[in-house]
């Protein structure tokens, strides 16, 4: 077993430091207190500054612990706060793309629907938040196989029930088709869950690239996609640059 | 081409923030300040103006860089305003004499109670559609005459100004001390409680009953006209709509027709209902009110009132520390199926409409040791829910129109529970356009309107698309139970606060 890493244990040592005082800390104090070089001390709680474990107060210059560190052991981002941020970047997306907008994450072994946006035509619509969606199925899912394997279950415990004739209903056809979605950045679905609806997602992803969602652009298959089954021109661009915008709000959050 | 937009400025309660908009009422861009709250007393809410015009001057270049666009691209600037905010300064050097005092300030509740016991409520009725209320402009704008040094000789020597915080921040656009338009508009203007609503101009009977000079007042114009040029910031661009933040909303909800409902969620919640070319009296406690002046003739609107619906979440998060965001009440709520007999009135400084009881009081009832943090947070919730019902209620009384449809927007539409809920009790759908943005999308059409960007409203009313739409779905016997209960738990609020405070 190779021995431990000593500037991982000089960051852990600021972490205490730092948790053991309701006061701010200067650098000097940092660095005369775990007896380290102040450019040690410098380096190491910049890093942790970068990784949202460390704040510093912008007037007094002062170190305390993160807002990041606090965020932790809370077992990942609550839907409803996902929501907040996605809210304006979904109605955007809807009506840039003319199609209906929805919001995912991996429940049990399903996606549920943390938001749903409607196709901006004024025809009839229910509201589908709160409901689920099979993994295997839906872009939705897909994506988070795909890009979120911590929070997602493994491929072959799915019940890979084929919904249409085009679902993936083996393991093999699912992997190629994960495959596919991370080498491109988006998952797609051309009716595999509801024979004609269609859908395409991107992952959502907070500090330190972890997905906690994806977001999908939902519509009648012939309407997303093409002749050969591509997206059509502009629409990936659109749901990628909004879950970029999304994402990048997760982070500054934290 | 050079991309045309409009902007908008919606100053509100917590913050300021500009937005621009595009021909299809699509917003481009975005840029927000908050300002801080001042709580020199309980009872006591101010802002400092100064501060919130230098946040107008941040956050209007801000969005134009978001958008990448310079301040030949916007072809007028209309601004939608936290109301009833009230502010005097000098004209000649454009200082405050004192902070402004914001609508949710009940420093006025001595003033108001002597107006009452006066026996004046029936007259400042018949003429300004209101009755005498802490939340209007009128009382406050009495109280810095009276109490802040040198504000009421200023005033009759024509050197102190009277505003809303539309006339601020267009007095400011329009050049300021020198030559800055002193000017406000019928919508924030029939909030002063000194405007005669009939012939849209002050009433001097209510000048001297408040003991207002005229001549430090704003002249009242229509919400959309060329009120001035802008000589700062956006040099050139007229500034060319003006309305007050829940009427913009009913604009920007496209609510143009007699019957059509909005409400907005945000720190409080504001249902008004367009009632066409006819000014609604009110025998359940709703306040009539200007909805709109485009033009020649005004479409007035009845408004229900509510004061506190989001800011009795944040006072959940914030003063209990139940959750740590305001978005994460719904994962509380949603902990639990229902609100376990617990029961929250947020009469935390009386109740507004459509009760009117400034002397009502916050109490939580039903309390029992099964009652946890899901039930509180449900009761947080439910209360804006039938709060809610109250004033759709009064509405479908007064009005004779039956409320059909809520078209809703802000904060608060984000959650999902909340907005179902509304649609049970209501027992009728509720609606939420693409972009929750109505207050900002509603200045940015007054001015657009202005200015001929838009040819009229109808191409308006096809910028509004539905992006949620929520069902009733409760069982009508549970319903009327759950109403009942709430009914007696507003009761018990009564009667708290048993002497106005000394001014
Ligand atoms: N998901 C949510 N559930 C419940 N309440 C929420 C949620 N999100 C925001 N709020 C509440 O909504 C309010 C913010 O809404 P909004 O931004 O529309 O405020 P506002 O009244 O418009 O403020 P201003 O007048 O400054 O513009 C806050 O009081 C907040 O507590």
């Amino acid at each position: 077993m190779p021995g431990s890493i000593q500037s991982i244990e000089r960051a852990a040592a600021v972490l205490r430091l730092l948790g053991s005082t309701d006061r701010p800390l200067g650098l000097g104090e940092i660095a005369d207190a775990l007896d380290l070089p102040r450019p040690t001390a410098h380096g190491i709680v910049r890093t942790l500054r970068e990784a949202g474990f460390v704040d510093q107060d912008v007037e007094s210059t002062r170190y305390v612990l993160g807002r990041g560190l606090r965020e932790l052991d809370r077992g990942g981002w609550d839907p409803h706060d996902l929501r907040a941020h996605a809210m304006n970047w979904a109605d955007s997306l809807a009506g840039s793309t003319g199609q209906a907008v929805q919001l995912g994450v991996v429940a049990d072994r399903a996606v549920r629907l943390v938001h749903h946006v409607f196709r901006p035509d004024g025809s009839p619509q229910r509201i589908r938040t709160g409901e689920c969606q099979p993994l295997h199925a839906t872009a939705l899912g897909k994506c988070l196989l795909a890009f979120a394997p911590v929070a997602s279950p493994p491929v072959r415990d799915l019940d890979l029930h084929a919904w249409t004739g085009r679902t993936c209903a083996t393991v093999a056809a699912l992997e190629a088709h994960l495959g596919v979605a991370r080498r491109r950045g988006w998952a797609s679905d051309v009716g595999e869950y509801r024979s004609g609806e269609g859908s395409a997602a991107a992952p959502l992803r907070a500090g330190g690239g972890v997905v906690v969602g994806a977001l999908a652009v939902v519509g009648p298959v012939e309407d997303l996609f093409g002749i050969g089954g591509e997206l059509r021109a502009g629409t990936a661009g659109q749901l990628l640059a909004a879950a970029r915008e999304i994402s990048q709000s997760l982070v500054v959050a934290r | 081409m050079i991309e045309r937009v409009v902007a908008a400025i919606d100053q509100g309660t917590t913050s300021t923030r500009c937005l621009l908009f595009n021909r299809a009422g699509r917003m481009l861009a975005v840029a927000q300040r908050e300002h801080r709250q001042h709580y020199p007393q309980p009872g006591r809410v101010e802002h400092d103006a100064a501060e919130i015009w230098r946040n107008v001057m941040r956050v209007v270049p801000a969005a134009l860089r978001r958008a990448g666009l310079e301040p030949r691209n916007i072809v007028g600037l209309g601004i939608a305003n936290q109301r009833e905010t009230s502010v005097i300064w000098n004209r000649h050097t454009g200082t405050p004499l004192a902070r402004a005092i914001t609508w949710q300030d009940t420093r006025t509740d001595g003033i108001v109670a002597r107006l009452v016991d006066g026996g004046h409520s029936p007259m400042i009725k018949q003429i300004c559609g209101l009755a005498p209320a802490t939340y209007f402009a009128g009382p406050r704008l009495q109280w810095l005459l009276d109490h802040v040094p040198g504000a009421r000789a200023g005033a009759e020597a024509g050197d102190v100004l009277f505003g809303t915080m539309e006339t601020w921040l267009i007095w400011w656009l329009t050049g300021g001390p020198d030559g800055g338009r002193h000017v406000t508009d019928v919508t924030n203007a029939s909030r002063t409680m000194l405007m005669d609503v009939s012939t849209l101009s002050w009433s001097p009977k209510l000048l001297e009953l408040l003991g207002v000079p005229a001549r430090m007042l704003p002249e009242i114009r229509s919400n959309s006209e060329v009120y001035g040029q802008c000589t700062t910031m956006l040099p050139g661009v007229p500034v060319a709509g003006a309305l007050g933040d829940q009427q913009a909303a009913l604009v920007g909800q496209a609510c143009f027709s007699p019957g059509e409902v909005k409400c907005t969620y945000g720190t409080g919640a504001f249902l008004l209902m367009n009632t066409g070319s006819r000014l609604a009296e009110s025998a359940h406690g709703l306040i009539p009110t200007v909805g709109y002046l485009f033009g020649e003739r005004p479409v007035y609107a009845l408004e229900g009132a509510i004061a506190m619906t989001g800011s009795l979440v944040q006072w959940f998060r914030d003063s209990l520390g139940m959750i740590r965001t305001a978005a994460q009440i719904e994962t509380l709520a949603t902990s639990v199926p229902d609100n376990g007999g617990c029961y929250i009135v947020p009469a935390f400084s009386g109740l507004y409409s459509p009760r009117w009881h400034p002397e009502a009081r916050g109490v939580m009832v039903g309390l029992t040791s099964f009652i946890n943090r899901g039930h509180l947070a449900r009761a947080v919730l439910e209360a804006t829910g039938w709060q809610t019902r109250e004033v759709v209620d009064a509405m479908n009384a007064d009005s004779g129109v039956t409320v059909s449809r809520l078209k809703v927007d802000g904060g608060m539409t984000a959650n999902h529970v909340l907005m179902q809920f509304v649609a049970d009790v209501l027992d009728v759908p509720v609606e939420r356009p693409l972009g929750s943005e109505a207050v900002s999308l509603g200045a940015a059409y007054a001015a657009g309107l202005a200015v001929g960007y838009w040819s009229d409203v109808e191409v308006l009313r096809a910028n509004w698309h539905r992006a949620a739409a929520w069902e009733p779905a409760m069982d009508p016997a549970l319903r009327e139970r759950e109403r009942g209960n709430w009914g007696r738990a507003v009761n018990r609020s009564y009667g708290w606060v048993q002497s106005p405070s000394p001014d």
